[in-house]
């Protein structure tokens, strides 16, 4: 099994929703994020004062999946996510040992 | 006496309007702290409403609005014989036009001018954003609206010095901005920078609720202004229009002046521009015509844009700028009378410059700002410095990095986390009703 993690724009989440759920993920986990990579942040003014924000908000979207499929849906979530602009984000994998599903105590791939 | 009804019912719907703007400027500078002060920001102008009110029975209507019976002592302090606001239901106030069309009972007009002393004390607290002691704030509240403000009101609405001088503030260009913030600089002074200013980025939190509070203000400040005719006449509209026409023509010359400087107009920016306006018309709004609302509103809209910038070249912390607004916009309302004076509806008054009144009132009204400016910057000073030697004015330095609010309220302003900041209920020591775990479900408190 593996846990891809992606950085996607906020306002990709839809598509990439939509792409996994066409794939047949079947769950996912999605949190609200900051930083940054070779995008950088922005500049803001309040009352004439500069602030340069670097962070920018991003949403993080975790898939737990079978290691066989890691692939496929890392190519996925990359075409539904890109915008071709800087800050498009990172998808990455690393391997996971053990899942528990809680309701039932099913383990592994049974627990995806 | 006969009262007039029609002015009372009026008065007594402005003394609510100009109350509700201090909770207004509650939330004005709330939105602009960090989400980590904004709860005691609020907390000092609620503070003032109550240490004020209490005051204001005790002595301050006494002191303000009532005769001393020295001749050289009036010039600066009025009487004690409405301590306690003894007798004053039954009074009634004589209006200005002595046709008994505007007489309104004392107590009225007693609680229509306790709300403005309440705004002038909490406006004061916007230059010591996230930093000062709540209980040494509240100390300053008693101490400068007793020296400072009840005094000062006596000056310029009562039979003071400054009043008989012939100096006008329709309704506290000097009295209530100047006033405020020459306390404001002082303080600011007193207390030092905040933590890491003006380096670390130190934006507004919450801008919707800075723009709530504008909405507030300018609502409030219908009776704030058209209110300070205490009665309903030509002037009570005339101060009424001007207030508005200042008020946008302020908001969009800021907003212009951030498009033209910085790029962008922004939210804060109207907000702000409108505060301008409406503190620079105070002194004028039942004074000039129309079109020099404009003027007023234009040119306080543009200078206080540029005036806020002075922070930073000089390097105090005047957290939300009293200074740059009310100081600044309150002088130059209070000069502009000097300037842009017309009196439609008091032809023996000296008119101002433009209208051929020569300099005459504009040498008093440059004198008005000057010397409550003053007088309210040392005594603020002097107050502050004796609170921060005794009980100490500005919470420690580790306070101040964890936050205001929780340091010396207890409480977190937002709990927007489905965890809940992981709060736990702690155990129940029978001072503090057990917290609700479910709308419907209530923990039983523990013996």
């Amino acid at each position: 099994m593996k846990l891809i993690t992606a950085v996607i724009k906020p306002f990709k989440l839809d598509e990439v929703k939509a792409a996994l759920e066409t794939f047949g993920v079947k769950g996912m986990t999605v949190s609200e994020a900051s930083g940054y990579g070779r995008q950088k942040g922005h500049t803001e003014v309040y009352r004439g004062a500069e602030y340069k924000v670097d962070l920018v908000p991003k949403l993080r979207v975790e898939v737990l999946v079978d290691a066989e499929d890691a692939d496929d849906i890392i190519d996925v979530i990359v075409k539904a996510a890109r915008t071709d602009k800087i800050g498009d984000g990172k998808v990455w994998a690393v391997p996971v040992d053990t899942v528990v599903r809680v309701r039932t105590g099913e383990t592994g791939p049974e627990a995806l | 006496m006969k009262i007039d009804t029609g002015a009372t019912a009026w008065m007594l719907a402005a003394a609510a309007l100009v109350l509700l703007m201090t909770p207004g400027l509650a939330f004005f500078y709330g939105g602009m702290t960090r989400a980590k002060s904004v709860l005691n920001m609020m907390m000092m102008s609620f503070g003032a409403i109550i240490s004020v009110t209490i005051l204001w029975v005790l002595f301050g209507h006494s002191i303000a609005f009532t005769d001393n019976g020295s001749s050289f002592a009036n010039k600066f302090i009025g009487g004690f014989d409405a301590v306690g606001l003894k007798g004053v239901a039954t009074q009634v106030s004589e209006g200005l036009l002595k046709d008994q069309s505007d007489n309104i009972p004392t107590m009225v007009f007693s609680m229509f001018q306790l709300t403005f002393a309440i705004i002038t004390v909490a406006l004061i607290s916007g230059a010591i954003a996230d930093r000062a002691k709540f209980g040494a704030w509240m100390t300053f509240t008693v101490a400068w609206a007793t020296l400072v403000y009840f005094p000062v009101a006596h000056w310029v609405w009562g039979t003071g010095w400054l009043n008989k001088l012939g100096i006008e503030d329709f309704a506290g260009g000097t009295v209530v901005h100047v006033n405020a913030g020459a306390a404001g600089l002082a303080l600011a002074f007193v207390l030092g920078r905040r933590r890491g200013w003006p380096k670390e980025p130190m934006r507004p939190h919450n801008l919707p609720f800075v723009l709530l509070g504008v909405g507030l203000l300018w609502f409030g400040w219908f009776g704030f202004n058209a209110g300070s005719e205490l009665a309903v006449d030509g002037t009570t509209g005339l101060a009424f229009m001007n207030t508005q026409i200042a008020t946008a023509v302020a908001a969009g010359a800021w907003a212009l002046v951030e498009k033209l400087r910085d790029g962008h107009a922004t939210t804060l920016g109207v907000a702000s521009g409108a505060v301008a306006g409406l503190v620079a018309i105070t002194p004028a709004c039942g004074f000039v015509d129309p079109w020099a609302a404009i003027v007023l509103g234009a040119i306080a809209g543009t200078v206080c844009a540029y005036a806020i910038g002075l922070k930073y070249k000089l390097g105090y912390d005047d957290s939300l700028d009293v200074v740059g607004v009310h100081l600044v916009g309150g002088a130059i309302g209070a000069l502009s009378l000097g300037f842009l004076a017309a009196y439609p509806f008091l032809p023996d008054q000296h008119k101002g410059l433009f209208y051929g009144g020569g300099a005459h009132q504009l040498g008093l009204q440059a004198l008005g700002p000057v010397v409550i400016g003053l007088y309210s910057f040392v005594m603020a000073w002097i107050i502050g410095q004796i609170i921060d030697k005794t009980i100490g004015f500005r919470i420690s330095a580790d306070d101040e990095a964890a936050g205001i609010d929780v340091t010396a309220h207890a409480e977190t302003a937002y709990d927007l986390t489905p965890a809940g900041g992981g709060a736990s209920r702690a155990a129940v020591t029978g001072t503090a009703a057990p917290r609700p775990v479910s709308p419907d479900k209530k923990v039983e408190a523990e013996a």
